[in-house]
């Protein structure tokens, strides 16, 4: 697997590459630079790429369905082939009116009512990947390798009803898809793609309890599902549920061992804590999404055409000082936080209610279980690169 | 003062029914619904307003 070099960028505003590692150790800077002066950054990496930085044109922007298609959210050198309005993984590569179905058929799953079921799944999830951190008095682990991940990882595979052993299979997926889309050779065999075929057509012989077997008895006003529909979904609910939320709470984590003060916090005032997730979500907002330009479209002093890519970099609306009051600082208990973390729109993430839930019971058990910790070594702190965005490495030590 | 809310802005991100289940409840596909009509009582103010300013959708308002 030979990954590719990525060439020096030689001016944010006019060259910037989102996937380089130089972006993802200083994203914040970056946007608060182009906000200040672009606002809407260009460059002619793979094939013309836009990257607004203001929340007032990104909420535009993903609002605006007509001139610009979920086709593509990924960007990569090439155009994604399966055509509006279905796109090749429904509902997030889906436009109206079809979307509205696609999104239906998830929606009653993941409603705050449904989530209630998981709680205590995740919270014994925690506890034992805990309990395995911390095995024989060990005082140091990778908060983000060795926790952060796999509470994601195993709540999917529990949800579609597949072995949680399959992690690393996930995380082989994830890493091609988003970190390095494109950049990587793979055989067939080992490709997500091939993996959906066999998992959907197992389930389609066997059904049991899970998401998968509902999705394949599911229809859309009548219609069943097709099978390439089904296996698309789930394909998306591996590749947007995961790394997304590993983020998140790796991220989490990596503010609190710099930030004794806001741990101890959570710690003696638990009715903080849904303020503080929310504060973690638009501070440390990991995705960023993508559309394709559709129609020519003028945003500011941008002049977007057909077959653009436009980023939406949710991470920066949430840091913009025009939208947010101390936009820059970290507020534990902000009161009012109209973040935008889980997208806007007709997109907005199915998932929200799932991934707050994960955030939240990963962030209350390490603080019930860890009275105090720091960095072990914060050159060894590896960030991901391209569309979402948290620590991957992150090696804490007890104090 | 006075609570509403427009379903055609919603777009289920529950931000509302996590911050005030006495004034929201949410429907099977996680839409908001709008537990109180007209004046809210005087206890719950605080809330609507705390709904209201974090509806990333504009979706709830507030008069009075
Ligand atoms: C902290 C964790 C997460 C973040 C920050 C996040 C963020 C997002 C964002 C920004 C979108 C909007 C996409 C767009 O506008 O094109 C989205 C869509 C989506 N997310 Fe998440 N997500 C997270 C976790 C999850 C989880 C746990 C799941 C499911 C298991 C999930 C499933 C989805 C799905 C299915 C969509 C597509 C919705 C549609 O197109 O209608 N996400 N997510
Ligand atoms: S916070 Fe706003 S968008 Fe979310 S459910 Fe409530 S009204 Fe709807």
């Amino acid at each position: 697997m030979a990954e590719t070099k990525r060439d020096p960028v030689a001016e944010w505003a006019t060259d910037f590459d989102h996937t380089h590692p130089d972006y993802a150790a200083a994203a914040t800077e970056i946007w608060d630079d182009l906000r200040a002066g672009c606002p809407v950054a260009h460059s002619e990496r793979f094939g013309g790429t836009w990257l607004p930085t203001r929340h007032e044109d990104i909420a535009a922007i993903a609002a605006d369905t007509e001139h610009f298609t979920s086709q593509g959210v990924i960007v990569t050198e090439w155009r994604p082939d399966v055509p509006a309005p279905v796109g090749y993984a429904p509902p997030i590569t889906s436009d109206p009116p079809f979307h509205a179905l696609a999104r239906r058929v998830l929606l009653p799953y993941f409603s705050p009512k449904a989530m209630v079921r998981w709680e205590n799944t995740t919270r014994a999830m925690c506890r034992e990947l805990l309990d395995t951190a911390l095995a024989d008095g060990a005082t140091a682990f990778d908060a983000a390798a060795d926790y952060a991940q796999h509470i994601p990882v195993r709540v999917i595979a529990d949800m579609l009803g597949l072995p949680r052993d399959d992690g690393d299979k996930f995380r082989g997926f994830i890493h091609r898809i988003i970190e390095v889309p494109g950049q990587v050779e793979v055989e067939q065999e080992d490709t997500l793609d091939h993996y959906l075929k066999q998992i959907v057509a197992d389930r389609k012989a066997k059904p049991g309890d899970d998401l998968i077997s509902y999705l394949l008895s599911a229809d859309l006003d009548g219609v069943p599902l097709d099978e390439g529909h089904v296996e698309g979904t789930i394909g998306l609910l591996i590749i947007a549920g995961i790394d997304t939320t590993w983020s998140a709470i790796g991220a989490s984590l990596w503010h609190l061992a710099q930030h004794p003060e806001h741990l101890q916090r959570l710690r003696d005032d638990p009715e903080v804590i849904p303020f503080a997730v929310e504060e973690f979500l638009r501070f440390y907002a990991p995705v960023t999404m993508a559309r394709l330009v559709a129609e020519p479209v003028q945003i500011g002093d941008a002049s977007m055409q057909p077959g653009d890519w436009c980023l939406l970099p949710f991470p920066a609306a949430n840091r913009d000082p025009e939208f947010f009051e101390r936009a820059d600082e970290f507020v534990i208990d902000r009161a009012a936080n109209r973040h935008s973390a889980f997208g806007l729109g007709i997109h907005r993430c199915i998932g929200s209610n799932l991934a707050r839930l994960e955030l939240r019971i990963a962030l209350e058990e390490f603080v019930a279980r860890i009275p105090s910790f720091e960095l072990a070594d914060p050159s060894a702190v590896r960030w991901s690169t391209g569309q979402v965005r948290g620590p991957r490495l992150l090696p804490v030590r007890l104090t | 003062m006075k609570i509403s809310y427009d379903r055609s802005k919603c777009q289920g991100h529950n931000r509302c029914y996590m911050l005030a289940p006495e004034l929201f409840d949410t429907d099977d596909e996680g839409y908001a619904i709008l537990l109180v009509e007209g004046e809210v009582p005087s206890d719950l103010q605080d809330k609507a307003q705390l709904c209201a300013d974090n509806c990333p959708e504009y979706a709830i308002e507030i008069e009075g």
